[in-house]
């Protein structure tokens, strides 16, 4: 087998297949943090707008709990695949890509909508009752005190999530899109050995992941050091 | 009318029974109102609604002859623009340093400039003896300390009245006597104040008048040395029996 493999390595590395490769780890890079990016930012705002103390009104709050609940339990592939055939009802012309990119963004928002809620919730109610009480709008409660005590709590799972929506970028492969699981899918059909393909992308989603997992626990140091509730 | 003049004053927690009952009370400009009474009996209430923490059911307060309306966003700003208060527990906003608890407010809400507010925060932190902490985070200080920083935020907002909430209760026995002296200071320079807490010897050397609260409703009021010696209602007589046994 290792025979094989490396006989058939340098026509695998070869510049067109390195080409496609590239492409595919683009998209994938291009899935995962604009789409955790992007949910993460609506999560936090559906966070806020579910808070009762911040901007908590009751139609507001039951939606965003409606949402955050439905879209927490349903499979990526699912949600996926909604996505997928909302696109097509709607006569809304959209790439694959878009369409995975939207799954992304719409599962990265309930996740993290429920951690930053977790996160508001772990500063104790005696700090929101002393900058009411000074006469802090809510705006100024949550960005100088409640943010900044929840990072401590918000960011490690958030990263946790973070390198997961990194891998399940892949399952966009079954409708499709041009990323590393469906590059490794072709590259395989088109006679390289299976274990070639998926070692590589597997190598490339260890060096997206491990950074990532890494920013996080920087940015925990940075942020938490300051925030021993 | 008195400068704070509270009437009526009922409030209840989502639908349960009454915590406070028909409160009323006149406080004058430089007045020490002590608020006593057992656990329970309403007295932190009245400090958390004045400043609308808590919303009132009925009952009104009369700041300096404005009437506040707690359902009000802009009346209840402007009524805690005039109240500051100073919790049990301090409260300190765990993530910012001593000085920058002190002068948080007055920058950010007041719009004060921040080299002028900084150097009163901290003129106030030296003033309640913590000028060497001015750079400690809330974790780095005993409870007393945390305290005493609590005092000069409260201070730095320059109330008209300032409200303590059991303000020695979470401290260890020892560091009690360093909080009530700055108080006291405080009394001397004729800041008006409703102070809510189990120091009898201490209410009774600083408050010009107190109130006994029982059960949600103002039981009796009188100055301190008529309270403690000759209680009238039945009681306050077992309160008073039953604290300075000790």
């Amino acid at each position: 087998m290792w025979d094989q493999i490396l006989e058939d390595a340098p026509r695998f590395f070869g510049p067109w297949n390195l080409l496609f490769l590239g492409e595919a780890l683009v998209n994938t890079l291009l899935l995962s943090y604009i789409g955790a990016a992007l949910g993460f930012m609506i999560g936090f705002g559906l966070a806020i707008g579910r808070h009762p103390r911040l901007y908590g009104i009751l139609p507001v709050r039951l939606a965003a709990t409606a949402y955050v609940e439905v879209f927490r339990r349903i499979p990526f592939l699912v949600k996926l695949m909604c996505v997928f055939f909302a696109f097509q009802l709607s006569g809304t012309q959209a790439t694959l890509f878009t369409v995975a990119l939207v799954t992304v963004v719409l599962s990265a928002a309930a996740f993290a909508a429920e951690i930053a809620r977790a996160g508001i919730e772990a500063v104790p109610a005696p700090q929101w009752d002393a900058a009411e009480a000074m006469n802090f709008s809510r705006w100024r409660v949550l960005t100088r005190v409640v943010a900044p005590q929840s990072w401590r709590v918000v960011l490690p799972p958030l990263f946790g999530y973070a390198v997961g929506f990194i891998k399940s970028t892949s399952i966009a492969s079954q409708i499709g899109v041009m990323e590393l699981t469906y590059a490794a899918k072709i590259l395989n059909t088109r006679g390289f050995s299976a274990l070639l393909c998926f070692g590589t992308i597997l190598v490339l989603y260890f060096l997206i992941c491990w950074p990532t997992k890494r920013i996080g626990e920087r940015l925990e140091a940075r942020l938490g050091r300051r925030a021993k509730a | 009318m008195a400068f704070l003049s509270i009437h009526g004053l009922t409030v209840s927690y989502g639908g349960k029974a009454d915590v406070l009952r028909d409160v009323s009370l006149e406080v004058e400009r430089g007045e020490v109102i002590g608020l006593i009474g057992p656990s329970g009996s309403g007295k932190s209430t009245i400090l958390r609604t004045l400043v609308g923490l808590l919303k009132p059911r009925a009952g009104t307060v009369t700041l300096d002859g404005t009437k506040v309306d707690y359902g009000s966003r802009g009346s209840l700003r402007a009524a805690r623009d005039r109240f500051a208060i100073v919790f049990q527990q301090y409260n300190l906003f765990q993530n910012m340093t001593a000085l920058r608890n002190v002068a948080i407010a007055p920058t950010l809400v007041k719009k004060r400039g921040r080299a002028t507010v900084e150097e009163e925060a901290r003129a106030l932190l030296a003033r309640v003896g913590l000028a060497e902490k001015v750079n400690a985070y809330p974790d780095e200080l005993s409870g007393g300390q945390q305290q005493r920083v609590a005092i000069a935020r409260a201070l730095a907002l320059k109330p008209d009245i300032l409200l303590l909430d059991e303000i020695t209760a979470a401290l260890d026995p020892e560091l009690v006597g360093e909080v009530l002296d700055t108080i006291r200071a405080l009394q001397k320079d004729g800041m008006t104040m409703l102070i809510v807490s189990h120091e009898m010897a201490f209410i009774r050397e600083v408050a010009s008048r107190v109130a006994f609260l029982d059960q949600g409703s103002v039981v009796e009021t009188g100055p301190p040395a008529e309270m403690f010696d000759r209680p009238n209602s039945p009681r306050l007589k077992e309160f008073t029996s039953r604290i300075l046994r000790h």
